[in-house]
């Protein structure tokens, strides 16, 4: 019966008019919504969701809660494994996770996990329900080193069990890549980051802004003199690579991370702030995956032409396929295919233009991705007054230089076994900075898979 | 928030801030900078670290108002706070690995200009601590215009001024003076460093390399976090591209790529020119 209903469409803002601004492009179910979209949840006996979940969360009881209108009982069943369901809900993959497992999906639309998640969690912020049970402190302290996900999802699991928990952040705000990274009009940070962080200060978790771990603080000061027993590292993968082109350092160039944070962190896009931020006229992004697509349509609505430009075909776009959708239906121009050689610059040395080759699909490459080819005598060039490059990140290599003992591979990824342990005794890690990037959701998984390999060693220390 | 202890006015626009950090004054060490956000809406403005004292955990900047962030830092009053101030970032001056041996048979020359000077003294201190000799030139367009000359009269071994109108010291510029000392006076020195603009920092660069004097330079690239993330502060050495803010601040100084190194600094320059423009008129500043 149930899967005879259609997956219930969530509202949105229009294409035309959210390009122009940084209300959020989502505007999520109503209650009614919800209730209806969780009546076509078949209640799987084995639910392959939840497999699917790297956090694990109950799916099909906190849906089955949300169809019977019980949305405080539905938080406190998403509680037990996530802190930041309103988060999760919106940036999560699960087109490749929960709904993408989902039996209702071989014959019609899965259901709606994600947009179910964020409903009940921005139900439970509204209505200030998010009552998490904390242990009695137990006298033991854990450092905790990034706000971001993994981090948080770390901080979150320890606190409830009854640690002290600190969280240091090098920036002037928590959150991490949620805060910096994502765009206001996918994950609003007032009314969402800031609130769901602020159940975990509800918690007892301290938070201490503005602390380089490595340079302000060591690990190992941290360990040795500030009496903490445990460190967990979730630093994320925050330096941006670059082509190596000809031109890339004209003025004009700037990495995704530099636009982007200008952007959501500083607010360069609000007149009353001082960060400036140069968009030109014609915005060129450089990358196919989630950062480049957030980039390309941050400039859009900063009143840019943008266009991404991406060396493989639309099928191999890393990108959440929502997010290319939602780019597309903005006015987004996509250059599949194409391929940077060098960036041209006029006589006062700002960009101008870039160069680029047509590429064609070769053999399969180790990713199993057919591998990108360059097309003899293909050159082009594309007009614009902004490059934005989004190939990737990696961890920064400072907290391997300031700690002894903490290796890290060839990639400069903190090697950790499978439940975060590092070669150095007492210092965990998870997420990208193990990783390399990768999402949200698999960096609270590792943060949480971390909390418990911190519980234990403390216990058994 | 990071209580301002104390503040002085050293030269027109400059302002010296003293300011309560005490994990980053625990920290810091010579050639180290800071991050500095004045409120809630101000830029993340880098600076370098001009003293810092670990007894009472303050550490000291010295600030010239040019954009709207700075305008509002040197507003502030003593006991008021700024937002952030994260630090200390970079990497320290190489020379604090050389042994106490090493430093007694070197001869350092130090060359600062304009707010420059003030980075510059805490390196001086700790050579002159650790025994090594140290001379120094100071340079401005004017007297008025000289900042550090007392503290920096104590702890270098000489301390020479230069005036671009002669009103103090030398007549010329600072390269002028390196002219003198190393061509007429006949001085020896192992290494040079040169703090300031980034144009003098060129010069001074082309100058000591006549003399194939090793040359250090600490850049002022534009950056936003400071911490490697935005690569803002991408700067040419050796032909590599390197990050200011992680693998510097500062490099040898005859691998720099200057020319693309200041047509860098001056990316955001109209952008940042109209956001003073704004708080001026808004009359932030009680004009």
């Amino acid at each position: 019966m149930a899967n005879k209903i259609p997956r219930v469409k969530v509202r949105e803002q229009d294409a035309l008019l959210r390009a122009t601004n940084f209300e959020e492009v989502c505007f999520g179910y109503d209650a009614g919504e919800a209730m209806l979209e969780a009546s076509r949840c078949l209640g799987c006996k084995n639910p392959r969701c939840v497999a699917a979940c790297p956090v694990g969360i109950d799916i099909p009881a906190f849906i089955h809660q949300v169809a019977e209108g019980n949305f405080a009982e539905a938080s406190s069943i998403i509680s037990r494994d996530s802190s930041l369901p309103s988060i999760c809900g919106r940036v999560c993959p699960q087109e490749t996770q929960c709904e993408g497992s989902c039996i209702v999906g071989i014959k019609s639309e899965p259901v709606a996990i994600g947009k179910l998640e964020r409903f009940v969690g921005d139900w439970s912020l509204e209505h200030n329900a998010k009552d998490v049970a904390v242990a009695e402190p137990n006298g033991r302290k854990v450092a905790v080193v990034g706000s971001g996900p993994a981090g948080l999802a770390c901080a979150s699991d320890l606190a409830k069990w009854g640690y002290d928990v600190t969280i240091f952040e090098a920036l002037h705000k928590v959150g991490g890549v949620l805060v910096y990274g994502i765009p206001e009009f996918r994950l609003p940070k007032e009314k969402i980051v800031a609130r769901e962080i602020a159940t975990l200060s509800n918690m007892g978790v301290k938070f201490e802004c503005d602390v380089v771990v490595g340079r302000t603080i060591t690990i190992d000061r941290l360990l040795d003199e500030e009496g903490f027993d445990a460190v967990f590292i979730g630093s994320g993968a925050g330096l941006p690579r670059f082509m190596g082109i000809e031109g890339e350092n004209l003025n004009g160039v700037v990495s995704a991370n530099e636009f982007l944070t200008r952007a959501n962190l500083m607010r360069a896009f609000d007149d009353d702030y001082d960060t400036p931020i140069y968009v030109g006229k014609r915005v060129v992004v450089v990358g196919g995956g989630n950062v480049a697509m957030d980039a390309v349509r941050t400039a859009k609505r900063l009143g840019a032409e943008a266009t991404i430009v991406y060396r493989r075909s639309e099928t191999e776009l890393p990108a959440r396929q929502e997010e290319v959708h939602h780019a597309k239906e903005e006015g987004i121009e996509f250059r599949m295919l194409t391929n940077p050689t060098r960036v041209i610059g006029d006589e006062r040395g700002w960009v101008k233009a870039i160069s680029c080759v047509r590429m064609e699909l070769g053999e399969p490459d180790e990713s199993g991705r057919r591998s990108p080819v360059v097309v003899d005598g293909s050159d082009f060039e594309v007009e614009c007054d902004v490059v934005i490059m989004a190939l990737g990140t990696s961890p920064n290599p400072l907290l391997k230089q300031t700690t002894a003992g903490l290796e890290t591979n060839r990639r400069g990824c903190i090697v950790a076994d499978e439940n975060g342990a590092t070669t150095r005794e007492g210092v965990f890690a998870g997420g990208d900075v193990v990783t390399g990037a990768a999402t949200v959701i698999l960096a609270m998984g590792a943060g949480r898979k971390a909390a418990r390999a911190i519980d234990e060693y403390i216990k058994t220390k | 928030m990071f209580k301002i202890l104390e503040k002085r006015l050293l030269a027109d626009n400059i302002y010296l801030l003293r300011i309560e950090a005490p994990r980053v004054a625990q920290s810091a060490l010579p050639g180290q900078f800071v991050i500095v956000r004045v409120d809630e809406r101000g830029e993340r403005v880098p600076l370098t670290i001009a003293d810092f004292d670990k007894s009472d955990g303050s550490v000291t900047i010295v600030v010239q108002a040019i954009g709207a962030s700075t305008r509002k830092m040197c507003e502030m009053a003593e006991g008021e706070s700024l937002a952030d101030f994260v630090g200390p970032l970079g990497n320290p001056s190489a020379f604090i690995k050389m042994s106490d041996e090493e430093l007694q048979q070197c001869h350092f020359l130090f060359v600062a200009g304009g707010v420059g000077t003030a980075p510059v003294y805490p390196q001086v201190k700790w050579l002159h601590e650790h025994g090594a000799k140290v001379d120094v030139i100071i340079g401005a367009k004017t007297s008025s215009m000289l900042i550090y000359t007392a503290e920096m009269a104590r702890v270098a071994t000489n301390l020479y001024i230069a005036t671009d109108d002669g009103s103090e010291g030398f007549k010329g510029m600072v390269t002028g003076k390196i002219d003198e000392l190393i061509s007429a006076e006949g001085k020896h020195y192992d290494e040079c460093v040169a703090i300031g603009p980034m144009i003098m920092m060129k010069f001074v660069c082309l100058t000591t390399a006549k003399y194939q004097l090793h040359t250090t330079v600490s850049l002022n690239a534009l950056m936003v976090d400071g911490t490697g993330m935005c690569g803002a502060c991408r700067v040419s050495v050796g032909g590599k591209t390197l990050f200011t803010c992680v693998d510097g601040p500062e490099f040898d100084g005859h691998q720099v790529n200057f020319d693309e190194a200041m047509r860098r600094q001056s990316m955001y320059r109209t952008a940042e020119q109209q956001a003073d423009e704004k708080h001026k008129k808004c009359k932030c500043y009680g004009e």
